[in-house]
C-alpha cells in the first residue's frame, strides 16, 4: 500500500439539505478500503483534527471531518468559528446525526469504498461519535473520552447537552472506548456504568482506560497529551477499525 | 473535560482586536473549559464580541482559574476605588 495520499476541503450537502464544508482525506491507490468520519472536538475544525484525518487515509482509509460550525461562521478561523457556535448554544443533537449521515453518504459514494464505514470522535466528539452510532447505520464507532454519555451535564446554561442513556439500547455498531483514568468527565465511574449499560443490553464493545492520563491525551498540541497512552490508543483504534471496516 | 458550561452577558464597550483596530462590543461570552492556546487544561474563557461584525470581531483571552479570580477581584477594587457616581 503506498503511503501516498490527497488532502482538501469539499463542500458536502449535510442535515436539511444545507451545504457544508469538509475535511477529506484519502489515500491515491484506487484499492477498495473503509471509510471514517472524524468529529472535532468542541474546539473546531482545527489544524490538529486535520492532521487526524489524514492520518486515517495514511492508514488506508478514505476520511471525512464535517465541519460542524459552517453555518454559524463560515471562512472563520477554527477558533473565532468554535466561540460563535458555544455563544449561539454548540451543535444541536438533531443535526449532528444529520451532518455525520451526510459525511457518511459521501464515503459511501467514493468509487473506493467498500460500503464500511466508522465515526470517531474525541472529547465532545466522543458523545456525539456514540450518539451518531445509535442513530445511523454505521459499522463502528470510537469515542476518545467523551462526556456525558452518561452521567449528569451542567443546567442552567445556554449550551444544552443530555447524556444517551436512553438512547444506548439503539447503538447499531460495536463501540472503541478509549478513557483516561485520571479524567472527571467520563470520570472511570462513569465509564464503569456505560459498560455496565452496554453489556446488560448486548452490545459489543471494547474499553481501554490509560493510567496516568486524563482528559484529551490524543492532543499532541496540549499539556494534557500523554505519549504512552495516545500509542497504544491509536494501535487499538488501527486493530478496531481492521476488524470492522476492512474488506 | 468539555464542561458545555457557557455563561452570556450584554456588554457595552470598546475592545482592541483584530489588525489593531478598535471595535465596539456588545456580547461577552464566559465559560470554563479547554483553552486554544493557554498552557493548561482548563481555562476561564472570556470573549469580548460583536457577533453582527462577524466572528472574527472577537478578542479572546484564556486565563488560569487563579488569575480569573485575581482577575475579578483587580475589577471589583478598581470599581471601587472610583468615586460612586462614575461607575453607575
Amino acid at each position: 500500500m503506498s503511503d501516498s495520499l490527497c488532502a482538501q476541503s469539499v463542500r458536502i450537502t449535510g442535515h436539511a439539505g444545507d451545504e457544508i464544508e469538509a475535511y477529506v482525506a484519502r489515500p491515491d491507490d484506487d484499492g477498495a478500503r473503509g471509510g471514517v468520519v472524524v468529529i472535532h472536538h468542541m474546539p473546531g475544525f482545527d489544524r490538529a483534527t486535520k492532521e487526524i484525518v489524514r492520518r486515517f487515509a495514511e492508514l488506508g482509509y478514505d476520511a471525512v471531518c464535517p465541519n460542524l460550525y459552517w453555518r454559524e461562521a463560515p471562512d472563520a478561523a477554527p477558533d473565532d468559528a468554535a466561540a460563535t457556535a458555544r455563544a449561539r448554544g454548540g451543535v444541536p443533537d438533531e443535526r449532528l446525526i444529520g451532518d455525520v449521515g451526510a459525511a457518511a453518504h459521501y464515503l459511501r459514494s467514493l468509487p473506493t469504498s467498500n460500503q464500511k464505514v466508522g465515526v470517531i470522535g474525541y472529547c465532545s466528539g466522543g458523545r456525539q461519535s456514540v450518539l451518531a452510532a445509535c442513530n445511523l447505520d454505521l459499522d463502528a464507532a470510537v469515542d476518545c473520552y467523551g462526556a456525558f454519555v452518561v452521567g449528569t451535564p451542567p443546567e442552567g446554561f445556554p449550551l444544552q447537552v443530555t447524556n444517551l442513556v436512553d438512547q444506548l439500547p439503539n447503538l447499531r455498531a460495536p463501540l472503541l472506548g478509549l478513557f483516561g483514568k485520571e479524567d472527571s468527565y467520563p470520570s472511570p465511574e462513569q465509564v464503569a456504568e456505560l459498560d455496565e449499560i452496554l453489556t446488560a443490553n448486548g452490545k459489543p464493545h471494547e474499553f481501554h482506560s490509560y493510567d496516568d492520563a486524563g482528559h484529551a491525551f490524543f492532543a499532541v498540541d496540549r499539556p494534557s497529551y500523554r505519549v504512552a497512552a495516545a500509542n497504544d490508543g491509536w494501535e487499538r483504534i488501527t486493530a478496531f477499525y481492521t476488524t470492522h471496516l476492512g474488506g | 473535560m468539555c464542561t458545555y458550561a457557557t455563561v452570556k452577558t450584554t456588554i457595552d464597550g470598546s475592545a482592541k482586536g483584530p489588525d489593531s483596530s478598535w471595535f465596539h462590543v456588545t456580547d461577552g461570552t464566559i465559560y470554563f473549559d479547554h483553552p486554544v492556546h493557554a498552557m493548561a487544561e482548563h481555562t476561564l474563557n472570556i470573549d469580548f464580541a460583536d457577533p453582527a461584525r462577524g466572528p472574527s470581531a472577537r478578542v479572546a483571552v484564556e486565563l488560569t482559574a487563579a488569575s480569573a479570580r485575581e482577575l475579578v477581584a483587580a475589577i471589583q477594587a478598581a470599581l471601587e476605588s472610583a468615586p460612586a457616581e462614575l461607575t453607575i
